[in-house]
């Protein structure tokens, strides 16, 4: 029983596996080490995102204003950048995880302190975040020229073989998982969403845990918006617009239940990665990219239909069985 | 509510109160709308003109047109989250049909045609396979508009017939174009199947209930099905209007309405969770959204700084009520 555990997480594996097969059938270059290296640190800032909605949709909750939080604070490091090249990037780093905590604390306040639903919350802040951009940047981009060597340069520097915005991702997978599986707030996280009211009872702060969690995805937000500005080096208001479904998306496939409790480390990561070779493999392979949109969207119908088969009895199961061994 | 004592007959409403009337929802979106009507008119000397304020309904009557279904949707406890990529499907349909020498008849029917089989399709996934509908429509979202785009690639659909124009861009006697004509006769429409038929009390019954909704005999996944249907339905219709208007097609059109619709609906009154909600709620917060995007439009606004002021009045306008009952000391 203990590896039924890791069974949705092995299903999507094999899925990967095979979706990495039929397109080698098709470009036999795509299974190299070396170009699976590459789809991973592409996808890295996904899978971080992935990771930082997953805490939140676990608690019944959803941060739609992801995307927007990762623009704002893109174009505030930007412009720091720009305005003080001389600022180290680490300190800009920590800046970037301030700012983004408190865009996630705003939502989680809304949400914890006047009982406005989530999904209603993150819409607004979507929006506003998203116009908080155009006014502080007036609407201009800050171009790569404008950025330091070392801003752009830190996420490419390879240490071991590997790029540093992949060493980042891992950092974060491991952080994520040490959270969920070996602390107590990870355990609350679980419990909120596989039941509220029993939370209650076990002495769980309900809306304290909703407040940390969107602090966590705010944190990430703005984690990511950093690695997003330097990796595509632009900074506009338009930065990743619509993508906070992507992340959702990312989630869904990793069999992450919608309705709370159910979803872990590892199938974050797997649906984000899906995900990613879906968009690394169609140039490859000569398909037009404008599939890809309606490629993920069919997989997320699937997902969403075969992770839904007992998905009920089983939510209870897997906290048992964690809170067991 | 909860403090009238248990009366002996169940009535089939119970009295309200005047007071109850003056603090309701409708009351407070009256309220701001008068408010941000009048600091309009002062702020731009070109707002009280008849023909301005023609225009101005453009901005919200394709928008409402669907949240109206999407607010019956809403009340029964689900979501629909792929009315745009619907929009822009039906609208990539209606090109092909273009393409393919259809009169202004055939091409109304294909849009509306297209959103109805949408609709459906979204309903069968959520009520045959019992997925949770914010899922299935994330999903159809990216599904409907990838369609568009693998149609379409970066290419656009233009040569609409003249006629075609009319639905979007003509009036129907002075200054009341044919989009607002529509969007007041559906609000009629959907304020008496919500509030006038029994088919209104089973949606918020479902809302409330679904699983007490099912006993009683009400048939929970028919009318769920119905109510996909119909939001895929006005998605079609609006995809008409907003074709007909722009007088082309790109598969990236009407990107970001499906927030702007649900925004309207929330902000009209209707509870996310489901089990209340009016149409009159939602035509004033149509009305709102409207009013402040186009005042702020003769103010020489930007776009993207309007939806700071929609994100803020949509938490605003929510947050009030909940403060205001905090402030009192109930809770």
């Amino acid at each position: 029983m203990k590896n039924f555990l890791r069974y949705r997480e092995i299903w999507l594996l094999a899925a990967i596996a095979v979706l990495i097969g039929l397109i080698s059938m098709r470009f036999p270059g795509f299974s190299d080490p070396a170009n699976l290296r590459q789809v991973f640190n592409d996808t890295s800032i996904l899978m971080i995102l992935a990771l930082g909605q997953m805490v939140v949709i676990l608690t019944r909750s959803i941060d739609l204003s992801m995307a927007s939080n990762l623009c704002f604070t893109g174009m505030v490091v930007a412009m720091l950048n720009a305005a003080h090249p001389a600022i180290p990037i680490p300190l800009l780093i920590v800046a970037a995880l301030l700012v983004g905590l408190v865009l996630g604390a705003i939502n989680g306040l809304l949400v914890w302190r006047l009982n406005i639903p989530s999904i209603v919350v993150t819409l607004g802040t979507l929006t506003i975040y998203r116009g908080a951009t155009f006014v502080i940047s007036g609407g201009a981009w800050v171009n790569a020229d404008q950025m330091s060597p070392a801003f752009i340069g830190l996420q490419r520097a390879v240490f071991l073989g590997i790029p540093v915005l992949s060493w980042i991702a891992l950092l974060v997978i491991a952080l994520f998982f040490l959270l969920m599986t070996r602390t107590a707030l990870g355990r609350s996280i679980y419990a909120v969403g596989v039941n509220p009211t029993g939370s209650v009872y076990a002495g769980i702060d309900v809306g304290r845990t909703k407040f940390i969690v969107f602090c966590i995805s705010g944190m990430i937000g703005g984690l990511a918006g950093y690695l997003w500005i330097s990796r595509y080096v632009i900074a506009s208001v338009e930065v990743a617009n619509g993508y906070e479904l992507n992340i959702i998306a990312a989630c869904v496939i990793g069999g992450i239940s919608i309705a709370g409790g159910i979803g872990s480390v590892g199938g974050a990561v797997l649906g984000a990665l899906f995900l990613g070779i879906i968009a690394n493999a169609l140039p490859v392979i000569n398909i037009s990219p404008f599939w890809q949109m309606a490629i993920s969207g069919s997989a997320i119908i699937l997902a969403v239909a075969l992770n839904a088969r007992g998905e009920r009895r089983q939510g209870r199961i897997i906290l048992k069985k964690a809170e067991a061994a | 509510m909860t403090d009238t004592p248990a009366p002996r007959h169940i009535p089939d409403r119970l009295d309200k109160p005047l007071s109850s009337a003056i603090f309701s929802w409708e009351a407070l979106l009256v309220v701001v709308a008068v408010a941000i009507f009048a600091v309009n008119s002062f702020a731009s000397p070109y707002f009280l003109d008849p023909w301005s304020l023609s225009d101005l309904t453009f901005n919200f009557t394709e928008k409402a047109l669907i949240a109206f279904a999407m607010a019956l949707l809403i009340i029964s406890g689900e979501i629909d989250l792929s009315v745009a990529a619907i929009i822009a499907l039906a609208s990539t349909m209606m090109g092909m049909a273009v393409q393919a020498g259809a009169g202004t008849p055939v091409l109304v029917a294909v849009g509306i045609l297209v959103g109805l089989g949408c609709g459906a399709f979204n309903g069968l996934l959520v009520t045959r396979l019992g997925l949770p509908s914010i899922v299935v429509t994330i999903g159809t979202m990216s599904l409907f508009r990838g369609v568009a785009f693998i149609i379409l690639g970066d290419q656009a659909y233009k040569g609409y017939p003249a006629s075609f124009a009319f639905f979007g861009q003509g009036y129907v006697w002075w200054v009341v174009s044919f989009e607002l004509m529509l969007f007041l006769v559906a609000a009629i429409i959907y304020w008496f199947v919500l509030h006038r038929t029994s088919f209104g009390r089973r949606v918020f019954a479902i809302g409330n209930n679904p699983i007490a909704a099912q006993f009683s005999g009400v048939r929970v996944d028919r009318i769920k099905f119905i109510l996909f249907c119909l939001t895929g339905l006005m998605s079609g219709i609006a995809s008409v209007l907003i074709t007909s208007r722009l007088g082309s097609t790109r598969p990236s059109i009407a990107q970001g309405y499906e927030l702007e619709a649900i925004t309207m609906v929330v902000l009209g009154g209707v509870s996310i969770l489901g089990g209340a909600g009016s149409i009159l709620g939602v035509v004033l917060a149509a009305f709102i959204m409207g009013l402040v995007t186009f005042g702020l439009g003769l103010l020489n606004v930007p776009g993207i700084v309007m939806s700071i002021f929609i994100g803020l009045l949509l938490i605003i306008v929510i947050a009030l009520p909940i403060l205001w009952r905090r402030l009192r000391g109930g809770r």
